[in-house]
């Protein structure tokens, strides 16, 4: 089964809404409810990621029995250093996004640790997606 | 055994004229129209009385307890909670309302706001030791328990392990009364004055105690009226009644929403209120939103317990009464918190909250189907059902939203032809 979930442009009102959404629908399916909160954390720092620095995208859950596989694509500047990228507390968001709250450089790291398996795919001037696995037993 | 009591609201079938307002209400969606009537699906309520507050015909009730109930033991004891207090107000002194107590057939009161002074102590103590996960959520307001079992089981681990003051307060005074007077439990009878139908059903139910020793509860707006009248006559007696509550100021704040977080001296904590603002904080702790944030108090009424919907004066009204009385209380005290802590130390051997607490258990809404391949074929049926349905949330079908709606029908608790725009 395929979810499709719309993350508008600095949209800080409304972040979250597919993380929630894909929560209760991953409730109903009677999954338990430490890896529900596993994917709605590793989706909500990607939809915030998704809007900060991608200008937007689209969240797409993928739920199989053993398997729920989350992607978050971005048609943004792309990633041009991901090692770097990856460490805790790097960030490229502005200081208006900091203000905010958010850009602590915890993202990618967060999404990393609550994941099964994790992926990005990032090219600069295309954008990025990241894939999280998770697995449900 | 009432092994069916889940909650404590009740709808009485002859004043519901059917009028949906309770249904678009409910927090949870815990409410359907059948058959022209009010239904309320029990394991769903969480018993915050939004549907008491909206019923236009007062058709929704809370269960309680009459004071005719009080015959059946030989010593009863009424515990005084912030909540009570602020029904009267702040200047009369806690020993007349007190006195009134006792004339409606009480033989003596239990002041909760002393048992408050020690279950701050122990929240402090709590967090000398504790490791995580943040933030803490207080256990003082059942319904928000209720709440975190049914729609957040995974915020569990973030639940206070600590007794509610009036929980204490009613394990001392029952095993005191029973020590001091020797009488068999059963002789002796605890009750609770509630401003809400969610302190009933914890007593009923014991979400977060293995066993309670309160008896039952009485609203705050049953008792109001015989209790007013005794007071009455009471000041017109005698006038100058010293005033005589026994906790410090600080726990008589437990009344209003921001009292538990004064009272505990957690300084970096947050407050809040009303049953949308709770639950979408609770959904920013799932989300790690809040990673900050130490402690969380939740009351599901705005305003904290004062807001209930069984209280006898609203809740403004009620928020002046207390506030008026935490400060003539402050006076007596020291400015200092921790000094009048210390001072209103003075009784021993109250219980240990983890002698008494049991963890909360998961409650979620059962799946759609018990295993997960047929589960993902409902949500694939509902998903194509909820595609053929207007949107509107009309609600003629009974149910708050189309959504709901759809479920329901893949539930197989109804069938299309309840939705007016399918059977066009």
């Amino acid at each position: 089964m395929e979810k499709r979930y719309t993350v508008e442009v600095d949209d800080f009102e409304r972040a979250g809404a597919a993380s929630i959404s894909l929560k209760e629908l991953l409730q109903k399916l009677g999954l338990a409810p430490e890896t529900v909160r596993r994917i709605a954390i590793g989706t909500y720092e990607g939809e915030i990621n998704c809007l900060i620095h991608g200008g937007g995208g689209v969240v797409i859950a993928d739920i199989t029995p053993h398997v729920i596989t989350v992607r978050i694509e971005d048609h943004g500047p792309g990633i041009p250093d991901v090692e770097k990228a990856m460490q805790e507390g790097w960030s490229t968001a502005s200081e208006e996004i900091r203000a905010k709250g958010f850009g602590a450089g915890m993202g990618l790291p967060n999404m990393k640790k609550v994941s099964d398996t994790f992926r990005i795919e990032t090219e600069v001037g295309k954008g990025t997606t990241v894939i999280m696995g998770f697995s449900c037993v | 055994m009432e092994h069916s009591y889940l909650n404590s609201v009740r709808v009485n079938n002859d004043s519901c004229t059917g009028c949906l307002l309770c249904v678009k209400k409910c927090l949870v969606h815990a409410i359907r129209v059948r058959r022209g009537k009010a239904v309320i699906i029990s394991d769903a309520c969480i018993d915050c009385g939004e549907c008491i507050r909206c019923c236009p015909t007062r058709a929704v009730r809370t269960l309680a307890e009459p004071l005719t109930e009080l015959k059946r033991y030989k010593v009863n004891i009424a515990l005084a909670t912030p909540s009570f207090y602020a029904q009267f107000d702040g200047t009369l002194s806690a020993s007349v309302l007190w006195q009134g107590l006792r004339e409606i057939g009480f033989d003596s009161v239990f002041d909760v706001p002393l048992a408050g002074d020690y279950i701050s102590e122990e929240i402090e103590t709590f967090f000398q030791h504790y490791q995580g996960p943040y933030p803490v959520i207080s256990s003082a307001c059942p319904a928000v328990l209720r709440l975190i079992q049914t729609r957040y089981p995974e915020l569990i681990p973030h639940v206070l392990p600590v007794l509610a003051p009036a929980e204490a307060a009613a394990i001392y005074v029952r095993r005191e009364t029973i020590r001091r007077l020797n009488l068999a439990p059963e002789e002796v009878g605890i009750w609770f004055l509630s401003p809400c139908p969610a302190k009933g059903t914890n007593i009923h139910q014991s979400i977060d105690v293995a066993h309670t020793a309160v008896t039952g509860s009485l609203t705050l707006s049953s008792i109001y009226g015989p209790l007013s009248l005794a007071v009455d006559r009471i000041r017109n007696e005698k006038n100058e009644l010293p005033e005589a509550t026994v906790g410090t100021s600080y726990q008589l704040a437990w009344g209003l929403d921001e009292g538990e977080l004064l009272s505990t001296g957690c300084r970096n904590g947050l407050s809040v209120s009303g049953p949308d603002d709770v639950d979408e904080i609770l959904q920013q702790i799932t989300l790690n939103k809040l990673p900050d944030v130490k402690f969380i108090s939740c009351y599901i009424c705005r305003s904290g317990c004062v807001g209930g919907p069984c209280v006898a004066v609203n809740k403004f009204v009620g928020m002046k009464n207390l506030k008026k009385r935490i400060a003539m209380r402050r006076l007596r005290e020291r400015a200092n918190r921790s000094e009048a802590m210390q001072a209103a130390r003075v009784c021993d051997g109250f219980p240990a909250s983890r002698q008494y607490i049991k963890p909360l258990k998961a409650k979620p809404a059962p799946p759609l189907a018990g295993d997960f391949g047929a589960a993902m074929e409902k949500m694939e049926q509902l998903t194509a059902l909820e595609e053929r349905l207007p949107g509107l949330d009309c609600g003629a079908c009974g149910a708050p939203t189309c959504h709901n709606f759809a479920e329901d029908v893949v539930r197989g608790y109804g069938t299309e032809e309840g939705c007016i725009f399918l059977k066009r």
